[in-house]
């Protein structure tokens, strides 16, 4: 079954006790930050920091992301040799262009063959945070099989477009638009950029709330206190539980009766509406509300 | 022998009183009598104020080998514990015995009259900074006596821990010798650990550095118990003595941790009206409070009581409501002071009713849900808040294992790496609270629940908490940071720890340079 990726949190990958307890501070997913959180001159201690920990820490269940630096840096290409080897679930790639998906991709295939891992089990996570990324985000995701999801990152997309980044966020209304619709079209999660004020709980309620009614299906979080924050607002309503619900005992119903296909209220229940019903059912779960 | 935890207690030790071995934290104590105090008649006129420390001295007939006590409301902005050694040593004094409910880091100085044998003998129920370290690497002539503080109640009114002169930091007093600790500029709020040194001492002297005329009301420690008073210039350090805010912790493991607790609490049953609770003033132990606080807020819980050390946060608790009154032994901030002062519901109470495990009914009888702190904790629930990893002594159990064995749900919280140690273990270095009375510990990365509490096992797993053996627990943090080698230490013992029932848990032995 798809994972749940309600939040994707950003941890630096040149601090050991933060990455030590990353695996337990509730979010779906965390990021192991090469790129922004990690100065100039402490690259190559945090790679080696970063690949020992996906080695030898126990993160449970929390799907394992690691951001590398930009291939078009000094330090990118680097980043996925060593990191890939060390097997995290995805690799999140930063200022992603079709061209730098297909040259990750062929690395990864190269160490999976060599390493004996399984064949395109190393996933991707394009960054979307250009003004090309944005234009170009369905061709992007169908780069490559691999890519599980987009990222959409606000502050250095408004960096690009000269435009001035703001509190209520509409500024990035088309990018959201645009990267939930081609995401939805390629069945892979869509994930907002994050917020930044800690102190502004109000404001950040407000824009989880956005991104959710646009149709992104997580955000990323950069404080582990926000984490919580996310999971409220994208838990399901009860309707949508209720549906749920009605889908899954209809589907064990069918079940017994031996139907591969069966409907629900007049329409027929396909794998990924049981998909979803069962992700709302987790998340239902997973907020206490059932 | 050996005593109910199978720790090694020698049948004698030297400078020590009858050795007790622990036999389990609810033994019958039985029937005892109360202390005798010697008393003397004051006749009218007579002045109590007196010009100098010499002088209250002199007039007290110090002597070789006497017990004096001080209490810790001033902690580390305290003044008076180093004067007074130093006009004794002046006085060419030696073999003192310190008993001092806690000793800071401020009270450095004592190290050097360890050394020269002005003090050799130390009861404390907490130490740390300086002389913790002397007394740990052997610098004290007998071993230290650590009490809890509960514990320490009960040896004064029962004369186990016989006091000569009792010291009594007043922030306020007046000339007949009432004394209250919200005046002054070293106010500190609740005086609850002075309170049996000021009843079963045989002499009583009040150091004050706000000397006002007669009546000091409202009246803490009232006059038929002072002998003397001594104006000094300052008894402490305002900083030192309370900090301005208390604040709940951001560090997200402990938010995790504090979380899961309040969830542990929620489902334990006990969080419903008539409530009662609490916590350190440590971030995490606040946090846990927030929690509580939304939970209770969230369910419309009227509370019974807040006991303990009070902290700002656990007044605006009360004053939201959440609770109908507190118990204050000790007040951690001038939020706490200030409301002390003003709320009749915020009531003072002394280490004997707060937790002697020997008087009628102390306050941690009635509590339901205690948050505990630990350096390390066993597969049997032992915890050790006395010695850190260095075998250094840096604590002791203060209201640790008094509020542990009384409340309905004793919990301890704790990271469950620290600084790369595992904070679950095999056997802990020193036994300060024993596994029996702690039910629950919560650590980021799961929780253990003591097997005897299998009502709360049973509770628990309907949740979706989780919820491992203490066995798991360790193994989860010995596979992050490996076993550590045993500590060596000498066969010399250098602190004796009491359990609050005067019987000996553990010793403490001088650690290797």
């Amino acid at each position: 079954m798809e994972r749940l990726r309600r939040t994707m949190l950003f941890m630096p990958g040149n601090n050991p006790s933060m990455l030590q307890n990353s695996g337990i501070l509730g979010a779906d997913s965390i990021i192991l930050d090469l790129e922004d959180a990690v100065s100039i001159t402490e690259k190559d201690s945090a790679r080696i920091l970063v690949r020992n920990a996906v080695k030898n820490i126990d993160f449970y269940d929390t799907e394992l992301v690691v951001r590398v630096n930009p291939l078009s840096s000094d330090f990118g290409m680097e980043d996925v040799d060593v990191i890939g080897r060390a097997k995290p679930d995805v690799l999140m790639i930063p200022k992603a262009t079709e061209e730098d998906i297909e040259m990750v991709c062929e690395i990864l295939t190269k160490i999976e063959e060599e390493e004996g891992f399984e064949k395109g089990s190393i996933k991707l996570f394009p960054l979307i945070e250009t003004a090309y990324g944005v234009e170009n985000v369905y061709s992007i995701i169908q780069s490559s099989t691999r890519i599980i999801g987009i990222l959409l990152g606000a502050e250095d997309l408004t960096a690009d477009l000269s435009i001035k980044r703001t509190r209520e966020g509409k500024e990035i209304f088309y990018a959201r638009s645009k990267i939930a619709t081609a995401c939805r079209a390629c069945k892979v999660d869509a994930i907002d950029t994050p917020f930044a004020d800690m102190d502004d709980l109000e404001g950040f309620v407000a824009d989880i709330q956005t991104a959710k009614s646009l149709g992104l299906t997580g955000k990323a979080a950069i404080n582990p206190r926000q984490v919580d924050t996310i999971h409220e607002v994208f838990a399901p309503s009860k309707e949508e539980i209720t549906h749920a619900q009605r889908v899954i005992y209809a589907m064990e119903e069918a079940k017994k009766e031996g139907k591969g296909v069966f409907s629900l209220d007049g329409k027929m229940v396909d794998a990924p509406i049981i998909t979803r019903a069962q992700n709302t059912i987790i998340k239902a779960k997973l907020a206490g509300l059932i | 022998m050996k005593n109910i935890l199978g720790k090694d207690i020698p049948e004698q030790i030297q400078g020590y009183k009858v050795v007790k071995p622990f036999q389990g934290a609810f033994v019958d104590l039985g029937e005892i009598k109360k202390k005798e105090v010697s008393l003397k008649n004051v006749m009218p006129g007579e002045e109590k104020v007196l010009l100098s420390i010499e002088e209250a001295l002199k007039k007290c007939d110090i002597k070789d080998g006497m017990t004096i006590s001080f209490h810790h409301h001033l902690r580390n902005g305290d003044y008076v514990l180093n004067m007074i050694i130093e006009e004794i040593a002046k006085r060419g004094i030696c073999d003192i015995k310190i008993a001092a409910s806690s000793i800071f880091p401020v009270h450095a100085p004592l190290v050097e009259y360890m050394k020269t044998k002005v003090v050799t003998g130390i009861y404390a129920n907490y130490i740390s900074g300086p002389v913790a370290e002397a007394v740990s690497k052997g610098y004290l002539k007998h071993p230290a006596i650590m009490h809890t503080h509960g514990g320490r109640a009960r040896a004064i009114e029962s004369g186990d821990l016989s006091i000569d002169i009792a010291f009594i930091a007043a922030p306020t007093c007046d000339t007949y010798g009432n004394i209250n600790g919200v005046e002054g500029k070293a106010a500190c709020g609740s005086l609850g650990y002075a309170t049996s040194d000021a009843l079963y001492a045989e002499k009583v002297i009040a150091i004050t550095d706000n000397l006002i005329s007669y009546p000091a009301c409202p009246i803490e420690i009232s006059q038929e118990y002072v002998d003397y008073i001594v104006e000094v210039e300052s008894i402490g350090d305002p900083k030192g003595i309370v900090s301005g805010t208390t604040k709940v912790t951001k560090d997200p493991v402990g938010l995790k941790i504090a979380k899961m607790t309040s969830q542990v609490i929620e489902a334990s049953g006990l969080l419903k009206n008539g409530f009662s609770f609490q916590t350190g003033a440590g971030g995490t132990s606040l946090a846990v409070a927030a929690y509580v606080k939304e939970l209770m807020k969230k369910n419309e819980i009227k509370g019974s009581f807040a006991a303990g050390g009070i902290t700002g946060y656990m007044v605006e608790m009360f004053e939201e409501g959440l609770f109908e009154g507190i118990f204050d032994v000790q007040c951690f901030d001038l939020k706490a002071i200030e409301s002390y002062k003003n709320n009749k519901k915020h009531q003072g109470m002394s280490a004997s009713m707060y937790g002697n495990p020997h008087n009628k009914g102390a306050v941690v009888n009635n509590l339901d849900v205690m948050i505990l702190g630990a350096t390390e904790i066993d597969v049997d629930f032992n915890v050790n808040v006395t010695t850190g990893s260095d075998g250094m002594i840096m604590g002791g159990s203060g209201g640790h294992s008094d509020t542990a064995a009384g409340a309905k749900l004793a919990m301890v919280v704790t990271q469950l790496v620290k600084g790369r140690l595992p904070i679950v273990v095999d056997e802990v270095t020193t036994v300060t609270t024993p596994g029996e009375t702690i039910d629950v510990v919560v650590t980021e990365r799961g929780i253990a629940v003591n097997p005897k509490r299998e009502d709360l096992i049973e509770k628990l797993q309907k949740t979706n908490l989780p919820i491992i053996s203490i066995q798991d627990l360790k193994k989860i943090a010995e596979n992050m940071t490996g076993i550590p080698k045993k500590i060596q230490k000498h066969d010399e013992i250098v602190a004796i720890v009491e359990y609050r029932d005067g019987t000996i848990i553990d010793t403490v032995k001088r650690v290797k340079d």
